[in-house]
Formats: structure tokens, sequence, C-alpha cells
């Protein structure tokens, strides 16, 4: 778990200290029982959806690409515990936990996996396409850089309406190498508009290793570029990625500007199902990597405030939930070929 | 009452009533502020509705395109404008992949409603990468409208429809128009897209054109009458939605058809409206329809080459006349 003083570094920006200064994340003490019980359900939930969902593709219920955020949970759940329930989040093709981290429906979600009318997007969006404007899930881009384009837009309607809301954008690191993040950061910038990017840091673009791509194995000192603050945080921790993110928000709302909150993590599985892993990576690395659990480090976490019972019983819950997302996705009929007409010019 | 205006004070006019009308409405693009705009048509704007709402960006074309985009699903109505037609490559991900498709991908949960307003074509010596005409590319993503005007009365009325269009509109204007004048009528009702006008009866052969286009045709249509050929033309005003019935009708008096573009005739738009017409009205057809648009090179600059390659009246009156038989069909 975090030892409460080098999980955080702001790294570069306005008020960035010469060398990096450690944040002290909002201990446990501030912290209600209730927002941690909610972090562990949803890193929970997110673990075994993923892990299903991915038995259900290789048994055929759902086809099409397939990109698991197992290791990632902490990411997701940290920074989307830190914000207002009508916060908007873009994502990524790596999508599936942001949107259950930002509260969008298990069942919805999962039919819109299947292609079914019940799915989120009646079928016409699929795994990389999760929409849910309820929850404040603007939704995912696939093409890389898109996440940042969509949030940084959010931002500036909030902006131009004078609405206190904040949008977060997350992507990967694959994302930092688009131009399209060096344009949407300046913009963020020079309009201090009300956004947070987040990078999750999972080292690897698909196959390329992060170091293969950029010479300093830090992403946030890139902030410095744009007079923006950079923060690095351990994204194996959830709660040090949910001070960060509280302090990031804060600062958006609050008219002072983007923040880029790089996210440590390692991806557990390839970049998608059917991935030739064994091209880039060795199976010790990945087994090495995944004995550093974000779900482990949460439960010695809080250990002394939440008991394993009570831990195991929402385990119970979000197992019995996921069954019945399944469940209804199955027996969700497919769209109606006249809606594939309609939506369009 | 109506009043004359020119072309690109019409373009300043019918931004400012969207921006009068609706505070959900901005302009993003470069120099449109205090500048004014390269063409002026941004003029004034940044005065009367502050540098908030007319917005100088960097240059930057996705990520303006693409926050453009993000503002729109969030319930704005941006005009975007990309100062020349030739930098919306440097765009294209936010029109194709995001603004084109958010409402039908998101299942109508997303809307993208933004204007990008370009200008581009040829006639000014700006060389290959200021001068092309590509409207084309937009009509092969669904999810655009594409519209065109030629006179100012239209830039207005179809301004108002693209504003209050519910999809991401192309809202594309020919420089070498920014000039002309015309008639324009106060109060102006909205002009529907997807509504053709003819702005000149004739009987023997149809040119269906579009913005600058319709008025190089109208001059080889008075070219032709000397010669004695009746030439209708028709300005179709907006590409996706297309006025392809009133083609049609027009093509069941004349049976002949030429369609004119200054884009590059290779994969233009031209060849999907015939299409359409030979599908749809075969029977009415005495000549195989022909494109009149311009040849397949990049836009050279001295002004001696340009008009070697570029679509004119002289290529129009050309095609009617190949139409008719009158000259040997060449390309």
């Amino acid at each position: 778990m975090s030892d409460g003083t080098s999980a955080i570094s702001v790294v570069s920006g306005p008020g960035a200290p010469r060398s990096a200064e450690t944040l002290s994340p909002e201990g446990l003490d501030s912290m209600s029982d209730a927002l941690l019980v909610e972090i562990f359900r949803l890193m929970y939930t997110i673990r075994r959806f993923e892990v299903v969902m991915e038995r259900n593709h290789l048994a055929g219920d759902l086809y099409g690409p397939f990109h698991s955020s197992m290791g990632q949970e902490g990411v997701a759940v940290g920074v989307c515990a830190a914000l207002e329930s009508d916060d908007v989040v873009t994502s990524t093709h790596r999508g599936h936990g942001h949107a259950i981290a930002k509260g969008a429906e298990l069942g919805p979600i999962c039919a819109e996996l299947w292609g079914r009318s019940t799915g989120y997007c009646g079928g016409k969006g699929g795994s990389m396409h999760i929409v849910s404007m309820a929850h404040g899930f603007v939704g995912q881009s696939p093409i890389i850089g898109g996440s940042e384009l969509l949030a940084t837009g959010a931002a500036l309607a909030f902006d131009l309406s004078r609405d206190s809301r904040v949008a977060v954008s997350f992507m990967g690191d694959g994302a930092v190498g688009q131009g399209v993040f060096h344009e949407t950061l300046n913009l963020a910038a020079i309009w201090r508009l009300p956004v947070v990017f987040v990078v999750e840091n999972n080292g690897f673009a698909h196959s390329f290793r992060a170091e293969q791509m950029q010479l300093n194995p830090d992403i946030a000192p890139r902030a410095d570029g744009y007079g923006m603050r950079g923060v690095v945080v351990d994204g194996i921790d959830v709660l040090a990625v949910y001070s960060a993110t509280k302090a990031a928000v804060a600062r958006a709302r609050a008219g002072g500007g983007p923040t880029l909150l790089e996210a440590k993590c390692y991806r557990w599985r390839g970049h998608n199902l059917g991935d030739a892993e064994h091209l880039y990576r060795p199976r010790e690395e990945v087994e090495k990597a995944r004995r550093d659990d974000p779900l482990d480090r949460f439960r010695s976490a809080v250990s002394g405030r939440i008991s394993s019972e009570h831990l195991a019983d929402i385990e119970a819950a979000a197992e019995v939930e996921i069954a019945e997302a399944v469940a209804f996705a199955d027996r969700s009929p497919p769209p109606g070929p006249r809606s594939a007409l309609e939506g369009s010019l | 009452m109506t009043r004359e205006v020119t072309f690109v004070e019409a373009v300043r006019e019918a931004q400012a009533e969207a921006l009068a009308d609706d505070d959900r409405v901005f302009i993003m693009g470069q120099e449109i502020g205090e500048y004014g705009g390269v063409f002026r048509a941004t003029q004034g704007l940044a005065e009367r509705f502050g540098a908030h709402r007319v917005r100088d960006m960097p240059i930057a074309e996705q990520s303006m395109l693409g926050a453009g985009v993000g503002a729109a699903v969030m319930g704005m109505r941006p005009i975007v404008e990309v100062m020349f037609m030739d930098f919306i490559a440097c765009g294209m991900d936010a029109i194709v992949n995001h603004a084109a498709k958010m409402r039908y991908m998101s299942g109508d949960q997303l809307r993208a409603p933004m204007v990008i307003r370009t200008q581009g074509g040829s006639g000014t010596h700006h060389g290959s990468q200021h001068s092309q005409t590509l409207e084309s590319w937009f009509l092969h993503v669904p999810g655009l409208a594409v519209v065109m005007p030629s006179v100012p009365q239209d830039v207005k009325g179809l301004f108002k429809s693209s504003v209050a269009l519910d999809h991401p509109v192309l809202f594309i204007e020919h420089r070498a128009l920014y000039r002309t004048r015309g008639m324009v009528a106060d109060p102006l009702a909205p002009i529907p897209l997807g509504q053709g006008v003819v702005r000149r009866w004739g009987e023997d052969v149809t040119v269906a054109a579009i913005g600058k286009s319709v008025h190089q045709a109208l001059v080889a249509a008075r070219q032709l009458e000397e010669e004695g050929i009746s030439v209708e033309v028709i300005d179709l005003r907006s590409l996706v939605p297309m006025d392809v019935d009133l083609v049609l009708e027009s093509v069941s008096r004349t049976h002949q058809l030429v369609v004119a573009h200054e884009a590059v005739e290779r994969g233009g738009w031209a060849g999907e409206l015939i299409s359409r017409v030979v599908a749809e009205g075969f029977d009415e057809l005495d000549a195989p329809p022909l494109r009149a648009g311009s040849r397949a090179t990049p836009i050279p600059f001295a002004r001696e080459l340009e008009t070697v390659m570029i679509c004119d009246e002289r290529l129009i009156a050309r095609r009617v006349r190949e139409c008719l038989g009158l000259v040997e069909y060449s390309v």
C-alpha cells in the first residue's frame, strides 16, 4: 500500500518544486467507509467483468475486438471516485473499466458488447464505443487522441456556459505520440479549461514498450512545455490516484486550468484478446507485475477499517450483478434491421 | 424589403444573426477575432459578441475541429472556420471519425451539431495547396451535410438551416464569389437543405452545378443561346442532402444532362448524381450524361497553366455541345 508520502509527485508546471515534491494523499481518515466500500466494489466489479467477458468472448457470445483493462482498475476507479456524478469522462478502446467506474450499468454495457438492442448504443457501438450520457460517460474513442479532443471540447462547453463541471480524458501512453496530444494540451492550457488529462501509462502501446517511443520515461514532465501542472502517481495505488485526482479536479473547477496526470500501471493482458504477447514480453514479466495487484493493495490498506467478511459480501454481490448482466444481454433481442439505417444523414 | 450585399457580407451577417439568436453558438478559427478573418468574414463580430464567443485559435486544425465536436456533444452549436479548405486535411479525423459518427454510433445519445465553414477554389493564384475544391470527399462519409451557396441570399438562408441542423455541416464558400453582389430579403426565412433551384429555364440540355460553377454554367448558357441551344441551369445548393428529384424532373423535359463542378472530375460528385439519374431516369435520357470537372492534376500557379486544368464556362459549354453530338467527346 501507499506509505502516504511517495505515491504522488508534482513534477512540472506552475508551482512545481525544483526537485520532485511529494503530496500527502488525503489519508484514509478523510474517506468515509461508504466511499471505501464503493471503491472496492467498483474495482472488484471491473476485474471480474473483464474476466467474465473474456470467457464469454472465447465462447462466442460476444464478438469483435476486445481490450481488457485488467490491472488498471486503480486508475479508473481512483479517478472517477474523485468526480461529481455530473462531471464527464472520455475514454479509449480500453474503456469498459472507465464506463463502470463512472457509474454506467453492467446490463446495458454487457448488452452493447453482445451487439443487442438493449445495449447503451442499441448495438451500434460495441466494446469500443460505449456511451452513457446519463452517467456523464461521454464515451470512448478508439482513434488514439480522440479522447483528448472530446474532453477538451466538453471543457470548452463548460467554460462557455459557465458550468462548474469538469471533464476528464483517459488515454494510454501510446496517445502521447499523437500530434493531437500536443494540440489539445496547449489549447486547454491557454484557455485554462476545466479538464484533467489522465495518462494510464501501462507500459505498452500494443507491443511497443513506452521506452521505445520516448527517451524520457515520464510523461507528466511534458506538462511543463504548456505551463501546465504535471503529476506522476502510482496507478496501482487507488488511494493515491484518488487523492491526486481530487487535487487536479479542485484546481480545474476553481479556474486553475488543466492538469496532466500520469498514472504508472501495468497492462496485465495483451493489447487485445488474441494478441501474440509472446512476441514482445516474457510470461515471467507479466507474472511478476501481477503480484502487485491494485485490489490486494487496497485490501491491505483498508484492513483496519473494513472487515474481510464485508469485502467478501461485496464480492459475492458483484458476482451476482455480473451474472445478471450476462443473462440480460443473453435474453435481449438483436437490434431490428431497420435501426441500421436510422441516425445518420 | 430587400437590399444588396456582397457574398462575404452575407457570410458575416449570417454568423452575426446565429450568434445573436442562440447563446449556444460560438465561433472558433484563426485570425477571426480582432483581425476579422483573412477574408473579413468575421469582421466586427468579436467586438460585438466578445472574444469568448468569437475565439481566436492557435494554428491547430485537429484540436479546433475536435474541440468543436466535444463542445457540440455537450450541447453547444459551434461554428468552426477552416481558413482554407486545403487545411481541412489536417483535421479530417475530427470530422470523419468523430463528428460524422457520434450520433449514429452512440445510439442517438450524442449529437454533433456544428457548422464547419471553409472556403476554397482556384482563380487567385494560390497554388496547389491553397486552391482545392474538396467537397466530394465529404459525400463519401455518411453523417455529414454538405452545403455550397452560390449567391448572398442562399448564404444567409442556408446558414440558418445549417446552424439548426442536429448533424455536422460542411459549409463551403468559393472565395472568388466573396465580392460578388446579390439581393437579400430581410427578414429571410431559412432555406431548407436539399432543395435545389432552377436558375435559368431551358429546353435542350440540363446543367446541374453548385457554387461558383453555377455562375459559369449561366455564362455558358448565354453563349450557347447564341448558337441556338437552350440550356437549363440548376443550382443544387447542397450535395448532402441532394435534390436529385429536381434534376430528374428537368431531365424529363430536356433529356440531356451535364453536371459541372470545379472539383476534379475523377471521383467527383458529378459521378454520383449521374449514376442516380441513370438509375432512376434512364428512359428519359437521349444521350450519355457528361461530367464537366477539373483535370486530375494538382493546381498549378501560373495563370496559363491553371486555365488549362480548371473547369470553367468553356468546358461546360463544350460538354453541352458534346452531349448534343455537335462535337466529338474528348476527355
